[in-house]
C-alpha cells in the first residue's frame, strides 16, 4: 500500500531500479547462480522444458538455459556500461569545449555530430562489426562510435546556457580558470539530465546489442548472449518454446527497467511534471 | 521558404559524401586482406589478383576512391561477387518488398500511436490513461526480434489463422509488418499523450470550450492539429530506426527485402553487395531526414524564418 501512496516518479525510480538490480545481481553472482557450465551439452537431454534441476529448461544442445541467461546478462551489462560510459566521457569532454569555448572548436564539433548523426547507428555498427569480425572490444568500438553524439549535443547545449548564469560569472570574476568554471561550477549542474539520457542510452544500448547478437554479428559465438540464444531458439519455437521466451524476458527486463528509471528520473528533476 | 530548402539541401552535400566515404572505407577496415577473407585462404593465386582487379585494390587509395564516386554517379554499385549480377539490379528486386513492408508498418504505427496517444490524453489519469501508459513503456522495452517469433508462435504455429515467412498477400504481411511497427506506435504513443496534454492546457483550448466548441472540434482542430508539430520530427527521426529494424523483421521473416539480401551478404562476405544495402539504406535515412525537416518547416514557420 505504501508503493501506491508514493509520488508517481520515486514509484517509477523504485520499480526500474529493482529490475536494473536484480539484472546486475544476476550479472556479478553469474558463476555461482549458475549451476551448470553454459556451453556443456547432453544431447538426450535436448529441448527438456523447465524443470527443477534446469529452471529454464534446456536448447537443442542440452545446454542449461538458465546459465546462458545468467551469464548473458554479463555480456549485456559489460557492452552496456561500457558504451554508456566511453560515449558518456567522449561527449562531456567535447560537449564542454565546444560550448564553453564557442567559435571555430563549436562549429567543427556540430558539423562532425550532424555527419555521423546522418548515419543510422545501429547499421554503422553492423557494417563495422561485418568486416572487423566479432569481438566484444570491436561491438564496444563500433556503438561508441555514433553514440557520443548524443551526450556531447546535450552537454553543449547546458553549458552554452549555463556559463552565462551568474554563478559560472561570479566565478569567472573571482579569477577562476576556465576548467575551474566548467568542473567546479558547470558539470554540477549537468549531472541529471545527463543521468536521464544515459539511463535512455543504457536500454537502446542493451537493445541494439542484442539484436546484433541475434542476427551472430556481436560477440564470438561460443560466448552466451540473449540474442544468440534467441536466434536459436526461433527455430524450435513449436518444440521448445522456452528456449526464446526466457531469454527474451531477460532482455525485457532489464530495458523495461532502464526505460523506468529514465522516466522516473526525467519527472523527478523536472517538479512541473508532478504536480499535474 | 525557397530560401530555407536551398540551405537545408545544400547541407546534405557534405553528409552525403561523409556516407559514401564511410561506406567506402569499410571494405578498407577489413584486418589483413580483404580478398583472402572473401575467397577463402586456399583460393588460387590467379583467382585472387582477378578479384583484386575487378574490385580495383591493386590501384592507390585516391584512385580507388575517385572510381568509387563516379560508378556512384551513374549508380554503379559493383557487382555481387557470387551471383555475378550487379548490385544495383540485386538491389532494385529488393526495394519493393522492404518499401511495402515499411509502409504497412508506418500506416499502422501511426494509427495505433496518434489514435491512442490523443484518446489517453483526453482520458488523462483514468484506467485507459494507465493502460495506454503502462502499453507505451513496454512496447518501447519489448524487442522486435523477440515479439516476432512469438507473434509466429501464437498466430501461426498454434492457432494457425496467419501464414509465416512468405511474401505475396496481405495476410503475409500482417505478421512482419505489426512487430515492426510495434516499438515504432509506442513512442508514438508516448510523444503523442505527452504533446496533446501540453496543448489542451493553453488559452486558446479554453477559449474554444468558452466559444461552446463540440468536444471533437476541440480536439481534432484545435488540439490535435497543433500537437502534431513536434510528432513530425519523431515520425522522421523513426523512420530511420524503422530501416535498420527492417535488418532484423526481414531476415526473420525471410522477407525478400534490402535487409535480408544485407544480412545474407554478410553471412557470405560479399562485400560490394554489403556496400551496396548500407549505402541505400543510408542514403534513403539521409533523404528522409531532408524530408522531416522541409515538412517540419511547412508546418512552423518560426524555423524557415530564423
Amino acid at each position: 500500500m505504501r508503493l501506491l501512496k508514493m509520488r508517481a516518479s520515486s514509484r517509477l525510480l523504485l520499480v526500474g531500479g529493482t529490475l536494473i538490480g536484480v539484472m546486475i545481481f544476476l550479472a556479478v553472482f553469474a558463476d555461482w547462480l549458475a549451476t551448470q557450465d553454459p556451453n556443456s551439452m547432453s544431447l538426450e537431454l535436448r529441448y527438456d522444458p523447465p524443470s527443477w534441476a534446469h529452471p529454464f529448461g534446456l536448447d537443442e544442445n542440452g545446454s542449461d538455459v538458465f546459465a546462458k541467461v545468467v551469464f548473458g546478462a554479463r555480456v549485456s551489462l559489460t557492452v552496456a556500461f561500457s558504451v554508456v560510459m566511453v560515449s558518456l566521457l567522449v561527449g562531456l569532454g567535447l560537449g564542454s569545449v565546444a560550448g564553453y569555448c564557442g567559435g571555430r572548436w563549436d562549429a567543427g564539433l556540430m558539423r562532425s555530430i550532424d555527419m555521423l548523426s546522418a548515419f543510422p547507428g545501429f547499421l554503422l555498427a553492423l557494417g563495422l562489426v561485418a568486416v572487423l569480425g566479432p569481438s566484444v572490444g570491436n561491438l564496444i568500438l563500433a556503438m561508441c562510435l555514433t553514440s557520443w553524439t548524443g551526450y556531447a549535443r546535450l552537454v553543449r547545449g547546458e553549458v552554452l546556457h549555463l556559463k552565462e548564469k551568474e554563478f559560472v560569472l561570479t566565478a569567472r570574476s573571482l579569477g577562476a580558470t576556465p576548467l575551474r568554471q566548467v568542473v567546479f561550477h558547470i558539470w554540477p549542474n549537468l549531472v541529471g539530465p545527463v543521468l536521464v539520457h544515459a539511463s535512455f542510452a543504457l536500454a537502446g544500448t542493451i537493445l541494439a546489442e542484442s539484436s546484433l547478437s541475434f542476427l551472430g554479428l556481436g560477440v564470438p559465438a561460443t560466448t552466451p548472449t540473449w540474442g544468440a540464444l534467441l536466434n536459436s531458439g526461433r527455430k524450435i519455437m513449436l518444440e521448445a518454446p522456452h528456449v526464446s521466451l526466457f531469454p527474451g524476458l531477460a532482455i525485457m527486463t532489464l530495458v523495461l527497467g532502464f526505460n523506468l528509471f529514465g522516466d522516473g528520473l526525467r519527472d523527478f528533476l523536472d517538479p512541473r511534471k508532478t504536480v499535474e | 521558404m525557397i530560401s530555407f530548402f536551398t540551405r537545408r539541401v545544400i547541407a546534405t552535400v557534405p553528409v552525403v559524401l561523409g556516407v559514401c566515404t564511410l561506406t567506402f572505407m569499410m571494405l578498407h577496415f577489413i584486418p589483413g586482406d580483404p580478398v583472402d577473407i572473401m575467397l577463402g585462404e586456399q583460393a588460387t593465386v590467379v583467382d585472387k589478383d582477378a578479384l583484386r582487379r575487378e574490385l580495383g585494390l591493386d590501384q592507390p587509395l585516391h584512385v580507388q576512391y575517385a572510381k568509387f564516386l563516379t560508378n556512384l554517379a551513374s549508380f554503379d554499385f559493383g557487382r555481387s561477387l557470387y551471383s555475378k549480377r550487379s548490385v544495383g539490379s540485386e538491389l532494385a528486386e529488393r526495394i519493393p518488398a522492404t518499401v511495402e513492408l515499411g509502409l504497412a508498418a508506418v500506416a499502422l504505427a501511426l494509427m495505433v500511436g496518434l489514435g491512442l496517444g490523443v484518446i489517453a490524453a483526453i482520458r488523462q489519469n483514468t484506467w485507459l490513461d494507465h493502460l495506454v501508459l503502462a502499453g507505451g513503456i513496454l512496447g518501447i522495452s519489448l524487442p522486435g526480434f523477440f515479439l516476432a517469433p512469438l507473434l509466429v508462435w501464437i498466430f501461426a504455429l498454434h492457432l494457425d489463422w496467419l501464414p509465416v515467412s512468405e511474401h505475396g498477400s496481405l495476410a503475409h504481411l500482417i505478421l512482419p509488418s505489426v512487430s515492426l511497427a510495434l516499438p515504432f506506435s509506442a513512442i508514438l504513443v508516448r510523444m503523442t499523450r505527452a504533446s496533446m496534454l501540453e496543448v489542451l492546457r493553453e488559452d486558446f483550448i479554453r477559449v474554444a470550450r468558452a466559444k461552446g466548441l463540440s468536444a471533437m472540434k476541440i480536439y481534432s482542430k484545435h488540439a490535435l492539429r497543433n500537437a502534431l508539430t513536434p510528432i513530425i520530427t519523431l515520425v522522421g527521426l523513426q523512420l530511420g530506426a524503422l530501416l535498420t529494424g527492417a535488418v532484423v523483421t526481414e531476415t526473420i521473416f525471410d522477407w525478400p527485402g534490402v535487409g535480408t539480401l544485407l544480412y545474407q551478404a554478410i553471412q557470405s562476405r560479399d562485400y560490394p553487395v554489403v556496400q551496396g544495402c548500407i549505402l541505400f539504406i543510408s542514403l534513403t535515412y539521409v533523404l528522409v531526414n531532408l524530408l522531416t525537416d522541409v515538412a517540419y518547416a511547412v508546418a512552423n514557420p518560426k524555423v524557415r524564418l530564423s
